[in-house]
């Protein structure tokens, strides 16, 4: 039981991680953190050139102003160019992506003083030149950034995983259902088979590498094996109340972002109550974003706030590294319920293999 | 004690912890006389069972709802005979490395047949545990005060308490519908309740949930005090100069 105990598995498990590095990859052009990035360090990058360029305060301002508007618009013009063919540049291995990136930069910003410099405009040849230059410099260097962005965050993206392996199911839970199913053995044998069947489906999920966005078809199929072993566990006390009918069963979310949520909604929502309670899932698409809202009976008393937080951090952390600034995880403690609420944007299957491909 | 059989109790939340710890003693019965005298599904329960039977031994879980087993433990403390009490547990919980530093007895679930029959064995040895050890246990404030009355534990809710009062060897719990008579020190109940208690006087702990106002009374020589006014309850508790403070604290309502 290697997932359960801290020390030498732990390595064993980052041995394995290991053998497969992270290969390096373009960013994801149309997502909102990428796009914010690039408007951020191209603005940064103008306002540090002006400072080096103007030393009086007083034509600071202007000159600012001449070097944006000088800028914005080869910008606007670079992201809407990737935007629009992001699902293409995308698919392309990643030396050929770069190539076509810079290509489709240098080609925009020729394009753009071209048609600047119609009729009555005044861009001459040198300064086509200058802002090709800068172009590809300012592309290469922000390819660069993202570069070592996606180095510096594979490792935090195993590091999710270990910290996946080691939060997600409490030991509590799994040393009760091994006791609940030997309490089965003897009496009704066939539930105790069908206990052990869903326990295994669980575990090979929870053991398997859960770095890839997966179907959240799969994710509610685990969550319902998850809640069956409890079930058996706490009998009436727990009543589960699914509401999916309008979920994107296609969606590609992180694995186990919904399975540790219900665990830590049993945990403090039933298991300390000795009365019925109910766990509601709502899971819905709109507007192009997939919510989860799960929310169970809780009493606000005791102390048992520790896991609970360690578990929340986990998936934000995790859907911030797969999803950027598009995703959240709130959470609202009311009077007798508490409520967790994640906001990922939709993503349909083909668009992603063709991003990792 | 071993020619009569071993009576004992099994307390646990969940039902098939309940029927697997039932088999498994069951299996032991050959080795050892013993007999399950009931199940509870809290240690709520299972002071109700105790009320009209007696047991030699008490297997509990911890976390139980309603009341865990810990605080379980403590009030079987105030019956005539206490069992012995051993706990189960799927994990080591929050009390777990407590119990090894202070040698409690725990059983680990699931549990072994062997290593149940071994502690079976060691009961007639065991003694209950004791309140001092109980005290070292990391473990949240009681939801229930208790006291024996004919030998039964009566559970008195934390929340119904209005006031705790010292009186000689005794401590006075007061509710809005009677009294109790409560063998504890008042300052550990302060410890353990701190937040929902406020001290009035030397020998007194009001809830602070129960206070409708005070009230200053001067008496024929020109001493002046403070008196508490209570919700509930028709009579007036008397604020020590000492603690004065509080009334200003609290807010003073009803000044008169």
């Amino acid at each position: 039981m290697s997932f359960a105990a801290p020390g030498r598995p732990q390595q064993e498990m980052r041995a394995i991680i290991n053998q497969k590095p992270y290969p390096p990859r373009l960013p994801e052009l149309r997502n909102l953190g990428t796009v914010l990035r690039i408007l951020l360090a191209v603005n940064g990058l103008a306002l540090v050139a002006t400072f080096v360029r103007e030393t009086r305060w007083e034509t600071f301002a202007a000159a600012w102003l001449d070097t944006t508007a000088l800028v914005e618009p080869h910008l606007l013009a670079s992201l809407l160019l990737l935007y629009g063919l992001a699902p293409w540049l995308e698919r392309m291995p990643y030396r050929t992506g770069v190539i076509a990136i810079l290509a489709l930069n240098l080609g925009a910003t020729v394009a753009l003083d071209a048609a600047l410099s119609g009729p009555g405009g005044h861009v001459g040849s040198s300064e086509v030149f200058r802002h090709a230059v800068f172009s590809l410099l300012v592309t290469g260097l922000l390819l660069g950034y993202f570069h070592l962005r996606t180095k510096a965050l594979s490792p935090a993206i195993t590091e999710a995983r270990l910290q996946a392996l080691q939060a997600r199911i409490r030991p509590h839970f799994l040393f009760n259902s091994i006791n609940a199913v030997l309490s089965l053995v003897r009496a009704e044998p066939r539930r105790a088979e069908t206990a052990l069947e869903d326990m295994a489906d669980l575990f090979r999920v929870l053991m398997r590498d859960n770095r890839q966005l997966a179907p959240l078809a799969d994710e509610i199929e685990l969550c319902r094996q998850y809640l069956n072993l409890e079930k058996l566990r706490l009998g009436d006390r727990l009543d589960v109340e699914w509401h999916i009918d309008n979920m994107p069963g296609d969606a590609l979310v992180p694995p186990l972002v919904l399975q540790p949520l219900l665990e830590n909604a049993v945990y403090h929502g039933i298991e300390p109550s000795g009365t019925r309670g109910a766990i509601a899932i709502n899971i819905f698409l709109r507007r192009g974003e997939v919510h989860a809202v799960l929310r169970n009976p809780y009493k606000v008393s005791g102390n048992h706030h520790a896991g609970n937080k360690m578990a929340m951090d986990n998936i934000r952390e995790r859907l911030a590294l797969h999803f950027d600034a598009e995703a959240s995880l709130e959470t609202r403690a009311g009077k007798d319920s508490y409520e967790v609420h994640i906001r990922m944007p939709y993503r349909a299957p083909a668009r992603v293999e063709r991003a990792h491909a | 004690m071993l020619d009569t059989p071993l009576k004992v109790l099994i307390v646990d939340d969940e039902a098939p912890a309940r029927r697997r710890l039932r088999e498994l003693l069951e299996d032991c019965s050959g080795a050892l006389p013993l007999m399950v005298i009931g199940e509870a599904a809290s240690g709520r329960e299972a002071l109700d069972l105790l009320g009209g039977a007696a047991a030699d031994l008490v297997l509990s879980d911890i976390r139980m709802p309603d009341m865990d087993g810990i605080e379980l433990a403590r009030h079987l403390l105030k019956l005539t005979q206490p069992p012995v009490l051993i706990f189960t547990t799927a994990y080591h919980e929050h009390a777990i490395a407590a119990f090894e530093v202070h040698a409690i007895d725990y059983l680990v679930k699931p549990v072994r047949v062997q290593r149940l029959l071994a502690a079976l064995h060691k009961v007639p040895r065991l003694r209950p545990l004791s309140d001092a050890r109980l005290d070292r246990l990391p473990v949240a404030a009681r939801r229930f005060l208790s006291v024996t009355e004919r030998s039964r534990v009566v559970l008195v809710p934390i929340e119904e308490v209005i006031y705790l009062k010292a009186e000689l060897k005794y401590i006075t719990i007061r509710t809005a519908e009677r009294e109790y008579l409560l063998e504890e020190s008042l300052t550990k109940l302060e410890d353990e309740f701190g937040g929902r208690f406020v001290r009035v006087h030397r020998n007194c702990l009001v809830a602070r949930e129960a206070i409708r106002g005070f009230e200053r009374h001067v008496s024929a020589e020109g001493d002046a005090h403070w008196e508490v006014l209570l919700r509930n309850v028709p009579e007036a508790l008397p604020v020590s100069r000492r603690q004065q403070f509080i009334v200003r604290d609290i807010g003073r309502e009803n000044d008169a």
